[in-house]
């Protein structure tokens, strides 16, 4: 029951009764299902969510989506750079 | 982009590894704290991507698993009520309490629904007034807010037939815990992306700086498990004690504040027992009193009161639970235990250490590989 999902806002139903929750379409992959955005007032048609249990609970922000990657480049860059130098103890390559 | 695929790339999960034995060169054992994030490392294989001294231990991260055998005792005492209809998300009916579980309460005539939202049983208390409805509410601050939103929609449509058995756990206080613990092998935490996506950082800032321990946030897809490990795994070869929030698509450090204070408008932290570690001082959530026409245990107080705590059967899940010991290292694991027929909580749901280790291994070596796989 604990996971979240994340999916895209195709519709946004206004207008329901003030006291009920506001609801979207959100896509799975193929699937779609009826999702209450409350916790996430500012989500619009088109923004990416995590659902748990039937309730937006974030907004999946577009600039941060290729962080993972940017810190692989980092990481990668560091290790060649520790190569370059050389492991401690262990003689430079022959040129 | 869908923020999925992308994040299963296999070539990219290959540099990460190749990239992490370059930073790691002692031995550290990293525990993932979120049962999602065990699923995905068992299920891309992750661990055997890792270099060798670099141990993942399997945290208590699943509601469904820590969830004490009394509560599900109570629950399954109201869904024999007559006139209550008993709400339940659907991995909890097969969770063992002391004498049956929820599905054997149901075939012997108990009226348990399954819902997939805490909002769903709202709707089914509107829908059937002459009956009482109770929502079984267990969940992380994850599912806290979902819980609370409910509440305060009962509340405000006046409705009187609907009430919570609130089992919810908070997190960082059995965090804590596990690092207070004498034989405590844990090194650094990759903590519940999801956790922190609605309660944001602070308290496991507090955490990070009183315990000197590296806590990373960590998402739940092959490569994000792999930049949290790399993070953590950085942070000790440098002798750092930080929080770090690689999941940085999903969470904020303030966490989100309309999930916040709806859970903080419904609920409030109590002590709570956690299956396997014990009751744990502001580890849970009650209702707060304004909202105490909708706690099932007042509404329905001689059920499941102050009871001796019943045991857990031969069921090791304590020590599962606090990474003590590997499922597969269970005696019962695979032949007494199956998802079938499971003995314990971490065999039955679909976030729990045993089960993941059942679905996935062994798995053929072609698959370690093959990350990205379905
Ligand atoms: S294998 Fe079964 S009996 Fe053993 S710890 Fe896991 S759930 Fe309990």
């Amino acid at each position: 029951m604990c996971l979240g999902i994340p999916g895209e806002i195709v519709a946004v139903r206004e207008g329901g009764a003030p006291e009920s929750p506001r609801l979207a379409v959100v896509r799975f992959g193929g699937a779609e299902r009826e999702v209450c955005l409350d916790l996430v007032p500012e989500a619009r048609v088109g923004d990416f969510v995590i659902v748990h249990v039937g309730v937006a609970i974030s907004i999946l922000a577009r600039e941060e989506a290729d962080a993972v990657f940017g810190y692989l480049e980092e990481i990668q860059a560091l290790s060649e750079l520790e190569a370059e130098a050389g492991a401690p103890g262990e003689p430079p390559e022959a040129p | 982009m869908r923020y999925l695929d992308e994040y299963r790339d296999g070539q990219a999960a290959q540099r990460y590894a190749e990239a992490l034995r370059a930073i790691v060169t002692r031995p550290w054992t990293l525990m993932e704290v979120c049962g999602g994030q065990t699923h995905a490392i068992l299920r891309y294989g992750i661990d055997e991507l890792l270099p060798p001294g670099l141990t993942l231990i399997h945290g208590p991260g699943c509601p469904v698993c820590v969830t004490p055998v009394a509560a599900l005792d109570r629950a399954v005492a109201l869904a024999r009520r007559a006139g209550v209809v008993l709400a339940s998300f659907g991995d909890m009916l097969r969770v063992p309490g002391s004498a049956a579980d929820l599905l054997h309460a149901r075939a012997a005539g108990a009226d348990v629904r399954i819902v997939y939202s805490p909002l769903d049983a709202v709707a089914l208390a509107e829908r059937e007034p002459e009956r009482e409805v109770v929502f079984f509410a267990v969940g992380f601050e994850t599912t806290a807010p979902a819980n609370a939103m409910a509440v305060r929609l009962a509340s405000r449509k006046g409705l009187e037939n609907f009430s919570l058995l609130a089992a919810q756990r908070r997190v960082p206080p059995a965090l804590d815990a596990i690092l207070a613990s004498p034989d405590c092998r844990v090194q650094a935490f990759l903590a519940a992306g999801h956790v922190c996506a609605v309660m944001g950082i602070a308290e496991y800032v507090a955490l990070a700086a009183r315990r000197r321990v590296p806590v990373v946030v960590t998402g739940f897809e092959p490569l994000d498990l792999l930049q949290g490990v790399a993070m953590a795994a950085r942070q000790l070869e440098e002798g750092r004690g930080e929080v770090e929030i690689p999941y940085s698509r999903a969470v904020r450090p303030g966490g989100n504040p309309a999930a916040r204070a709806a859970m903080d408008e419904v609920f409030e932290p109590c002590d709570g027992e956690w299956r396997g570690l014990g009751v744990i001082p502001d580890g849970a959530l009650r209702l707060r009193p304004r909202y105490a026409a909708f706690d099932a245990a007042r509404r329905f107080p001689d059920e499941g009161g102050e009871r001796p705590a019943p045991r857990d059967g031969d069921c090791l899940a304590g020590l599962v639970l606090q990474g003590r010991l590997r499922p597969p290292d269970c005696p019962a694991f695979g032949g007494r235990c199956t998802p079938e027929h499971p003995v314990g909580a971490p065999m039955v749901s679909a976030e729990g250490a045993c089960a993941a280790y059942y679905r996935y291994r062994p798995r053929p070596a072609a698959a370690v590989a093959a990350v990205g796989a379905p």
